[in-house]
C-alpha cells in the first residue's frame, strides 16, 4: 500500500515537472524542471528494485548531462522573443496535429484497452538478489554483442565531436605542454649582478 | 533465450566474421591516419577501400543456405543479408573512389570522412543482420550517427551545417518514434526477439489495439528513414545542402539499411499483422509516388531533382514490400539493388564534373555534354533511362517487377497509378538527356577526375545497362534469399 501511494506521488510531480519543462518561459527553469524530472524517474525506479538503474540515471543525467546542459544554456546568447515570433504562426497546425494524436493514444488506451503479455505482474525477487550483478551478467553475456555495438556508437561520437569542433587556426594561442614542462628556471628569470651603488 | 552458453557463443562467433573485421579495420585506420600528413590523405581512402574489398570477400567467403542464428540470438545470418551486406560494402567501396578527388579539391579531405563511412558501413551491416530490436536499433544509430557527422563535416559551408541540424533533429525524432513503436510492441509480445514477436503475434495477439498502435510508430520510423512522403521532408534540404560526396553517401547504401529495416520489422517481426501494414504503406507508397515524380519537375537543382527522384524510387519500392508475397520481397530487394547502383552512377557524375569552385549541380551545367564528353554524356543518359524505367535498362525489370507484384495481390489501381506516375516522372529525366544533347554548352572546360574514378563510373554506368540486357541473374538471386 506505502509504495503505491509512493509511485502516484512520485508519478504526478514527475508529469508536473515534465509539463514545466514545456510550458515555462525560462529556459534554465526548464532545465532544472527536467533535472526533477530525472530525479522522480530514478525514484520509480527504485520502488521498482531497479536501484542500479535509478542511481545511474542520477549519476549520469542529473550529474553530467543537466549540468552541461545547464551550462551550454546560460552561455548561448539566444533571443527568445525573436526565436518565439515565427513559431506562434504555425500554432493552429500544430495544435490541430497534437490534439489528433491524443485523441488517437486515449481512444487506444482508454476505449480498447491495451492488453498483452505485460500485464502479468512481475515475480518477487529472491533475498539477496542483486540487479547489479545481473545486469552485468547479462550485458557481458547473452547481450554481449549489443554491448559491444553500443561502445561502437560511443567511439563513433566522440570522433565525430572532435572532427566537427576541433580547428587549428593560424596564429591560435595554444599552450605547448611539453615546452612548458621542460622549462628552466634560467629561462624565465634572469639574474643580473650588479655592484650596489651609494644613494646620490 | 535466458540460458547462455559462453562455448556456442565463441563458435558462433564466426558468423560476425565480416563485421567483426570491418569494425577493427576502422579503429586502426583511425589510429593510422594520426601518422599521416596532411598530403597523404588519400592513404586512408585507399586503406579504407581495401578494407571493404576484405569485408566483402569474407562476407561472400561462404555459402549459407538456411538461416542461422548466432552470438546469443541477436546477430542472424541468411541469404537476403548477405547479399545486401556484399551490395553494400562494395558500394561503401565506389563511394569512396568517388569522393577521394572532391574531398581534396574542397580542402577536406581528411582521415575522418573514410572512418565514419566504414562505422556507417559496419552500422548497415549490423542492421541487416539484425535478429533482435535491439540490435537493429543499434546498427541503425550507428549509421546514422556516421551520417549526421559526414553531412556537417565541410564546416566552411553554412548551407551543410544547417542541413546537418535539419538531419540530425528529424533523425533523432524518426529514431525515438521507432524506438517508441518498438518498445509498445514489446510491451504486448513480451519479447525483443523478432522471431518470438513472430510467434506471439501468431498466437492471437496480431490483432491487438496495442500491437496495432505500435506498429503505427513503427511504420513512421521505418518511412522517415526511407523518406517516404509525407515523412520526406529532410531528403531534398539534405541532399541539397550536404557536400556531394556526402550527397552521394546518403543516397546510396543507407537506402539498402532502410530495406532491411523494413523487411526485418514488417515481414519477418510482424507477418500476421501483414494486411495492417499493408494499408499503411499502400498510402505512403502512393504518396511518394505522386509527390516525388511531380514536384521533381519543378527542380532546377540536379541535387534537389534527384532527392525527389529518390522519393518516387522509394515509393516504387514499397510497393513490392506490401504486396506482403515472396515475389513481392523480391522485386522489391532487385529494385533497392538497382536502385543503388544507378543512384551511385549519377551522383558519381555530378562528382565527376565538378571542379575547384564549382558544384555542377544545376541542370544548365548539362547544358552540351555531348560536345563537350560524348562518352560520359552517354553514360548519364544510360543512368537517367534507368532511372525513368525505359526498356532495356535496369530500372525497367526492377519497375516491372514491384508492378508485376502488386497485380499479384489484385491491387490493379495501384499498378495502374505506379505505371502512370512513371510515365511523368520519364519527362524529368529526358529532360536532362535533352539538354545534354541539344543544347548549347556553357562552357567548354576539360572534364576532370582521375582515371580510376572515370573508369569505374563508366563500368557502373554500364553495369545499369548490362543488367538491364541480362537481368537474370540478379533477379534470380533475389528470388532465392527470399521466395
Amino acid at each position: 500500500m506505502f509504495p503505491t501511494i509512493l509511485f502516484f506521488v512520485f508519478s504526478a510531480v514527475l508529469i508536473s515537472a515534465a509539463l514545466g519543462v514545456i510550458l515555462v518561459r525560462n529556459p534554465v527553469h526548464s532545465a532544472l524542471l527536467l533535472v526533477l524530472c530525472f530525479f522522480n524517474s530514478a525514484v520509480i525506479w527504485i520502488l521498482l528494485d531497479a536501484e542500479f538503474l535509478g542511481i545511474v540515471l542520477v549519476l549520469v543525467y542529473v550529474g553530467a548531462v543537466m549540468v552541461l546542459f545547464l551550462f551550454v544554456v546560460m552561455m548561448l546568447d539566444v533571443n527568445l522573443e525573436e526565436f518565439r515570433s515565427g513559431l506562434t504562426d504555425y500554432w493552429p497546425l500544430a495544435a490541430a496535429v497534437a490534439g489528433f494524436v491524443v485523441f488517437a493514444i486515449i481512444n487506444v488506451i482508454v476505449v480498447k484497452h491495451l492488453g498483452g503479455a505485460s500485464l502479468r505482474s512481475a515475480p518477487a525477487l529472491a533475498e539477496g538478489y542483486s540487479n547489479t550483478r545481473a545486469l552485468g551478467t547479462v550485458l557481458f553475456t547473452r547481450y554481449a554483442y549489443a554491448a559491444e555495438i553500443a561502445s561502437t556508437i560511443l567511439l563513433v561520437a566522440s570522433v565525430a565531436a572532435i572532427v566537427l569542433t576541433l580547428r587549428r587556426r593560424p596564429g591560435g594561442k595554444l599552450q605547448n605542454i611539453a615546452q612548458q614542462v621542460a622549462v628552466r628556471a634560467r629561462d624565465r628569470v634572469r639574474i643580473v649582478k650588479m655592484t650596489a651603488e651609494k644613494r646620490p | 533465450m535466458n540460458t547462455f552458453n559462453a562455448a556456442e557463443f565463441n563458435a558462433s562467433l564466426v558468423y560476425a566474421w565480416p563485421e567483426i573485421f570491418l569494425g577493427l579495420a576502422a579503429c586502426v585506420i583511425l589510429m593510422l591516419d594520426l601518422a599521416l600528413k596532411d598530403t597523404q590523405k588519400s592513404w586512408t581512402g585507399i586503406l579504407a577501400i581495401a578494407s571493404l574489398i576484405v569485408t566483402a570477400l569474407l562476407a561472400s567467403s561462404h555459402p549459407v543456405s538456411t538461416r542461422i542464428l548466432a552470438l546469443g540470438g541477436l546477430f542472424e545470418l541468411d541469404r537476403m543479408a548477405q547479399i545486401l551486406k556484399v551490395v553494400t560494402l562494395l558500394t561503401v567501396a565506389v563511394v569512396f573512389v568517388y569522393s577521394n578527388e572532391y574531398l581534396r579539391r574542397r580542402g577536406i579531405l581528411k582521415g575522418e570522412y573514410f572512418v565514419l563511412g566504414l562505422f556507417a558501413a559496419l552500422g548497415i551491416m549490423v542492421l541487416i543482420s539484425a535478429a533482435n530490436l535491439i540490435t537493429l536499433y543499434l546498427g541503425l544509430e550507428l549509421m546514422s550517427l556516421c551520417l549526421y557527422a559526414m553531412v556537417a563535416f565541410d564546416r566552411e559551408s553554412g548551407t551543410a551545417a544547417e542541413s546537418a541540424i535539419k538531419f540530425f533533429v528529424l533523425g533523432s525524432l524518426a529514431s525515438g518514434t521507432l524506438l517508441y513503436g518498438m518498445s509498445i510492441v514489446y510491451g504486448v509480445t513480451g519479447s525483443l526477439q523478432l522471431s518470438e514477436i513472430a510467434i506471439a503475434l501468431h498466437g492471437g495477439l496480431a490483432a491487438n489495439v496495442g500491437v496495432l498502435f505500435g506498429l503505427a510508430f513503427i511504420i513512421v520510423g521505418v518511412g522517415f528513414k526511407f523518406g517516404a512522403v509525407p515523412f520526406h521532408m529532410w531528403i531534398p534540404d539534405v541532399y541539397e545542402g550536404s557536400p556531394t560526396c556526402v550527397t552521394l553517401f546518403i543516397g546510396s547504401a543507407p537506402k539498402i539499411a532502410a530495406f532491411a529495416l523494413a523487411m526485418r520489422l514488417l515481414p519477418e517481426a510482424m507477418a500476421f499483422s501483414q494486411p495492417d501494414w499493408s494499408q499503411m504503406l499502400v498510402v505512403l507508397a502512393v504518396l511518394s509516388i505522386g509527390v516525388g515524380n511531380v514536384v521533381a519537375i519543378a527542380q532546377t537543382n540536379l541535387k534537389r531533382m534527384l532527392a525527389y527522384s529518390t522519393i518516387s524510387h522509394v515509393g516504387y519500392i514499397l510497393l513490392g514490400i506490401l504486396a506482403g508475397t515472396g515475389q513481392g520481397y523480391a522485386a522489391a530487394m532487385f529494385y533497392t539493388i538497382t536502385y543503388v547502383i544507378v543512384a551511385t552512377g549519377s551522383f558519381g557524375m555530378i562528382l565527376l564534373m565538378s571542379r575547384q569552385g564549382f558544384e555542377a549541380d544545376k541542370i544548365d551545367d548539362y547544358k552540351g555534354l555531348a560536345i563537350r564528353s560524348p562518352w560520359f554524356a552517354g553514360m548519364m543518359a544510360i543512368l537517367m533511362f534507368s532511372l525513368a524505367g525505359l526498356p532495356p535498362f535496369i530500372g525497367f525489370w526492377a519497375k516491372f517487377g514491384v508492378v508485376q507484384a502488386v497485380l499479384g495481390i489484385g491491387y490493379t489501381w495501384l499498378a495502374v497509378t505506379a505505371v502512370l506516375f512513371s510515365v511523368v516522372g520519364a519527362f524529368f529525366y529526358l529532360r536532362i538527356v535533352k539538354v545534354m544533347l541539344f543544347d548549347d554548352p556553357l562552357d567548354h572546360s576539360v572534364i576532370g577526375g582521375s582515371a580510376l574514378m572515370r573508369t569505374l563510373l563508366s563500368a557502373n554506368a554500364l553495369l545499369a545497362f548490362g543488367l538491364g540486357v541480362l537481368p537474370g541473374g540478379l533477379l534470380a538471386l533475389c528470388q532465392q534469399a527470399l521466395m
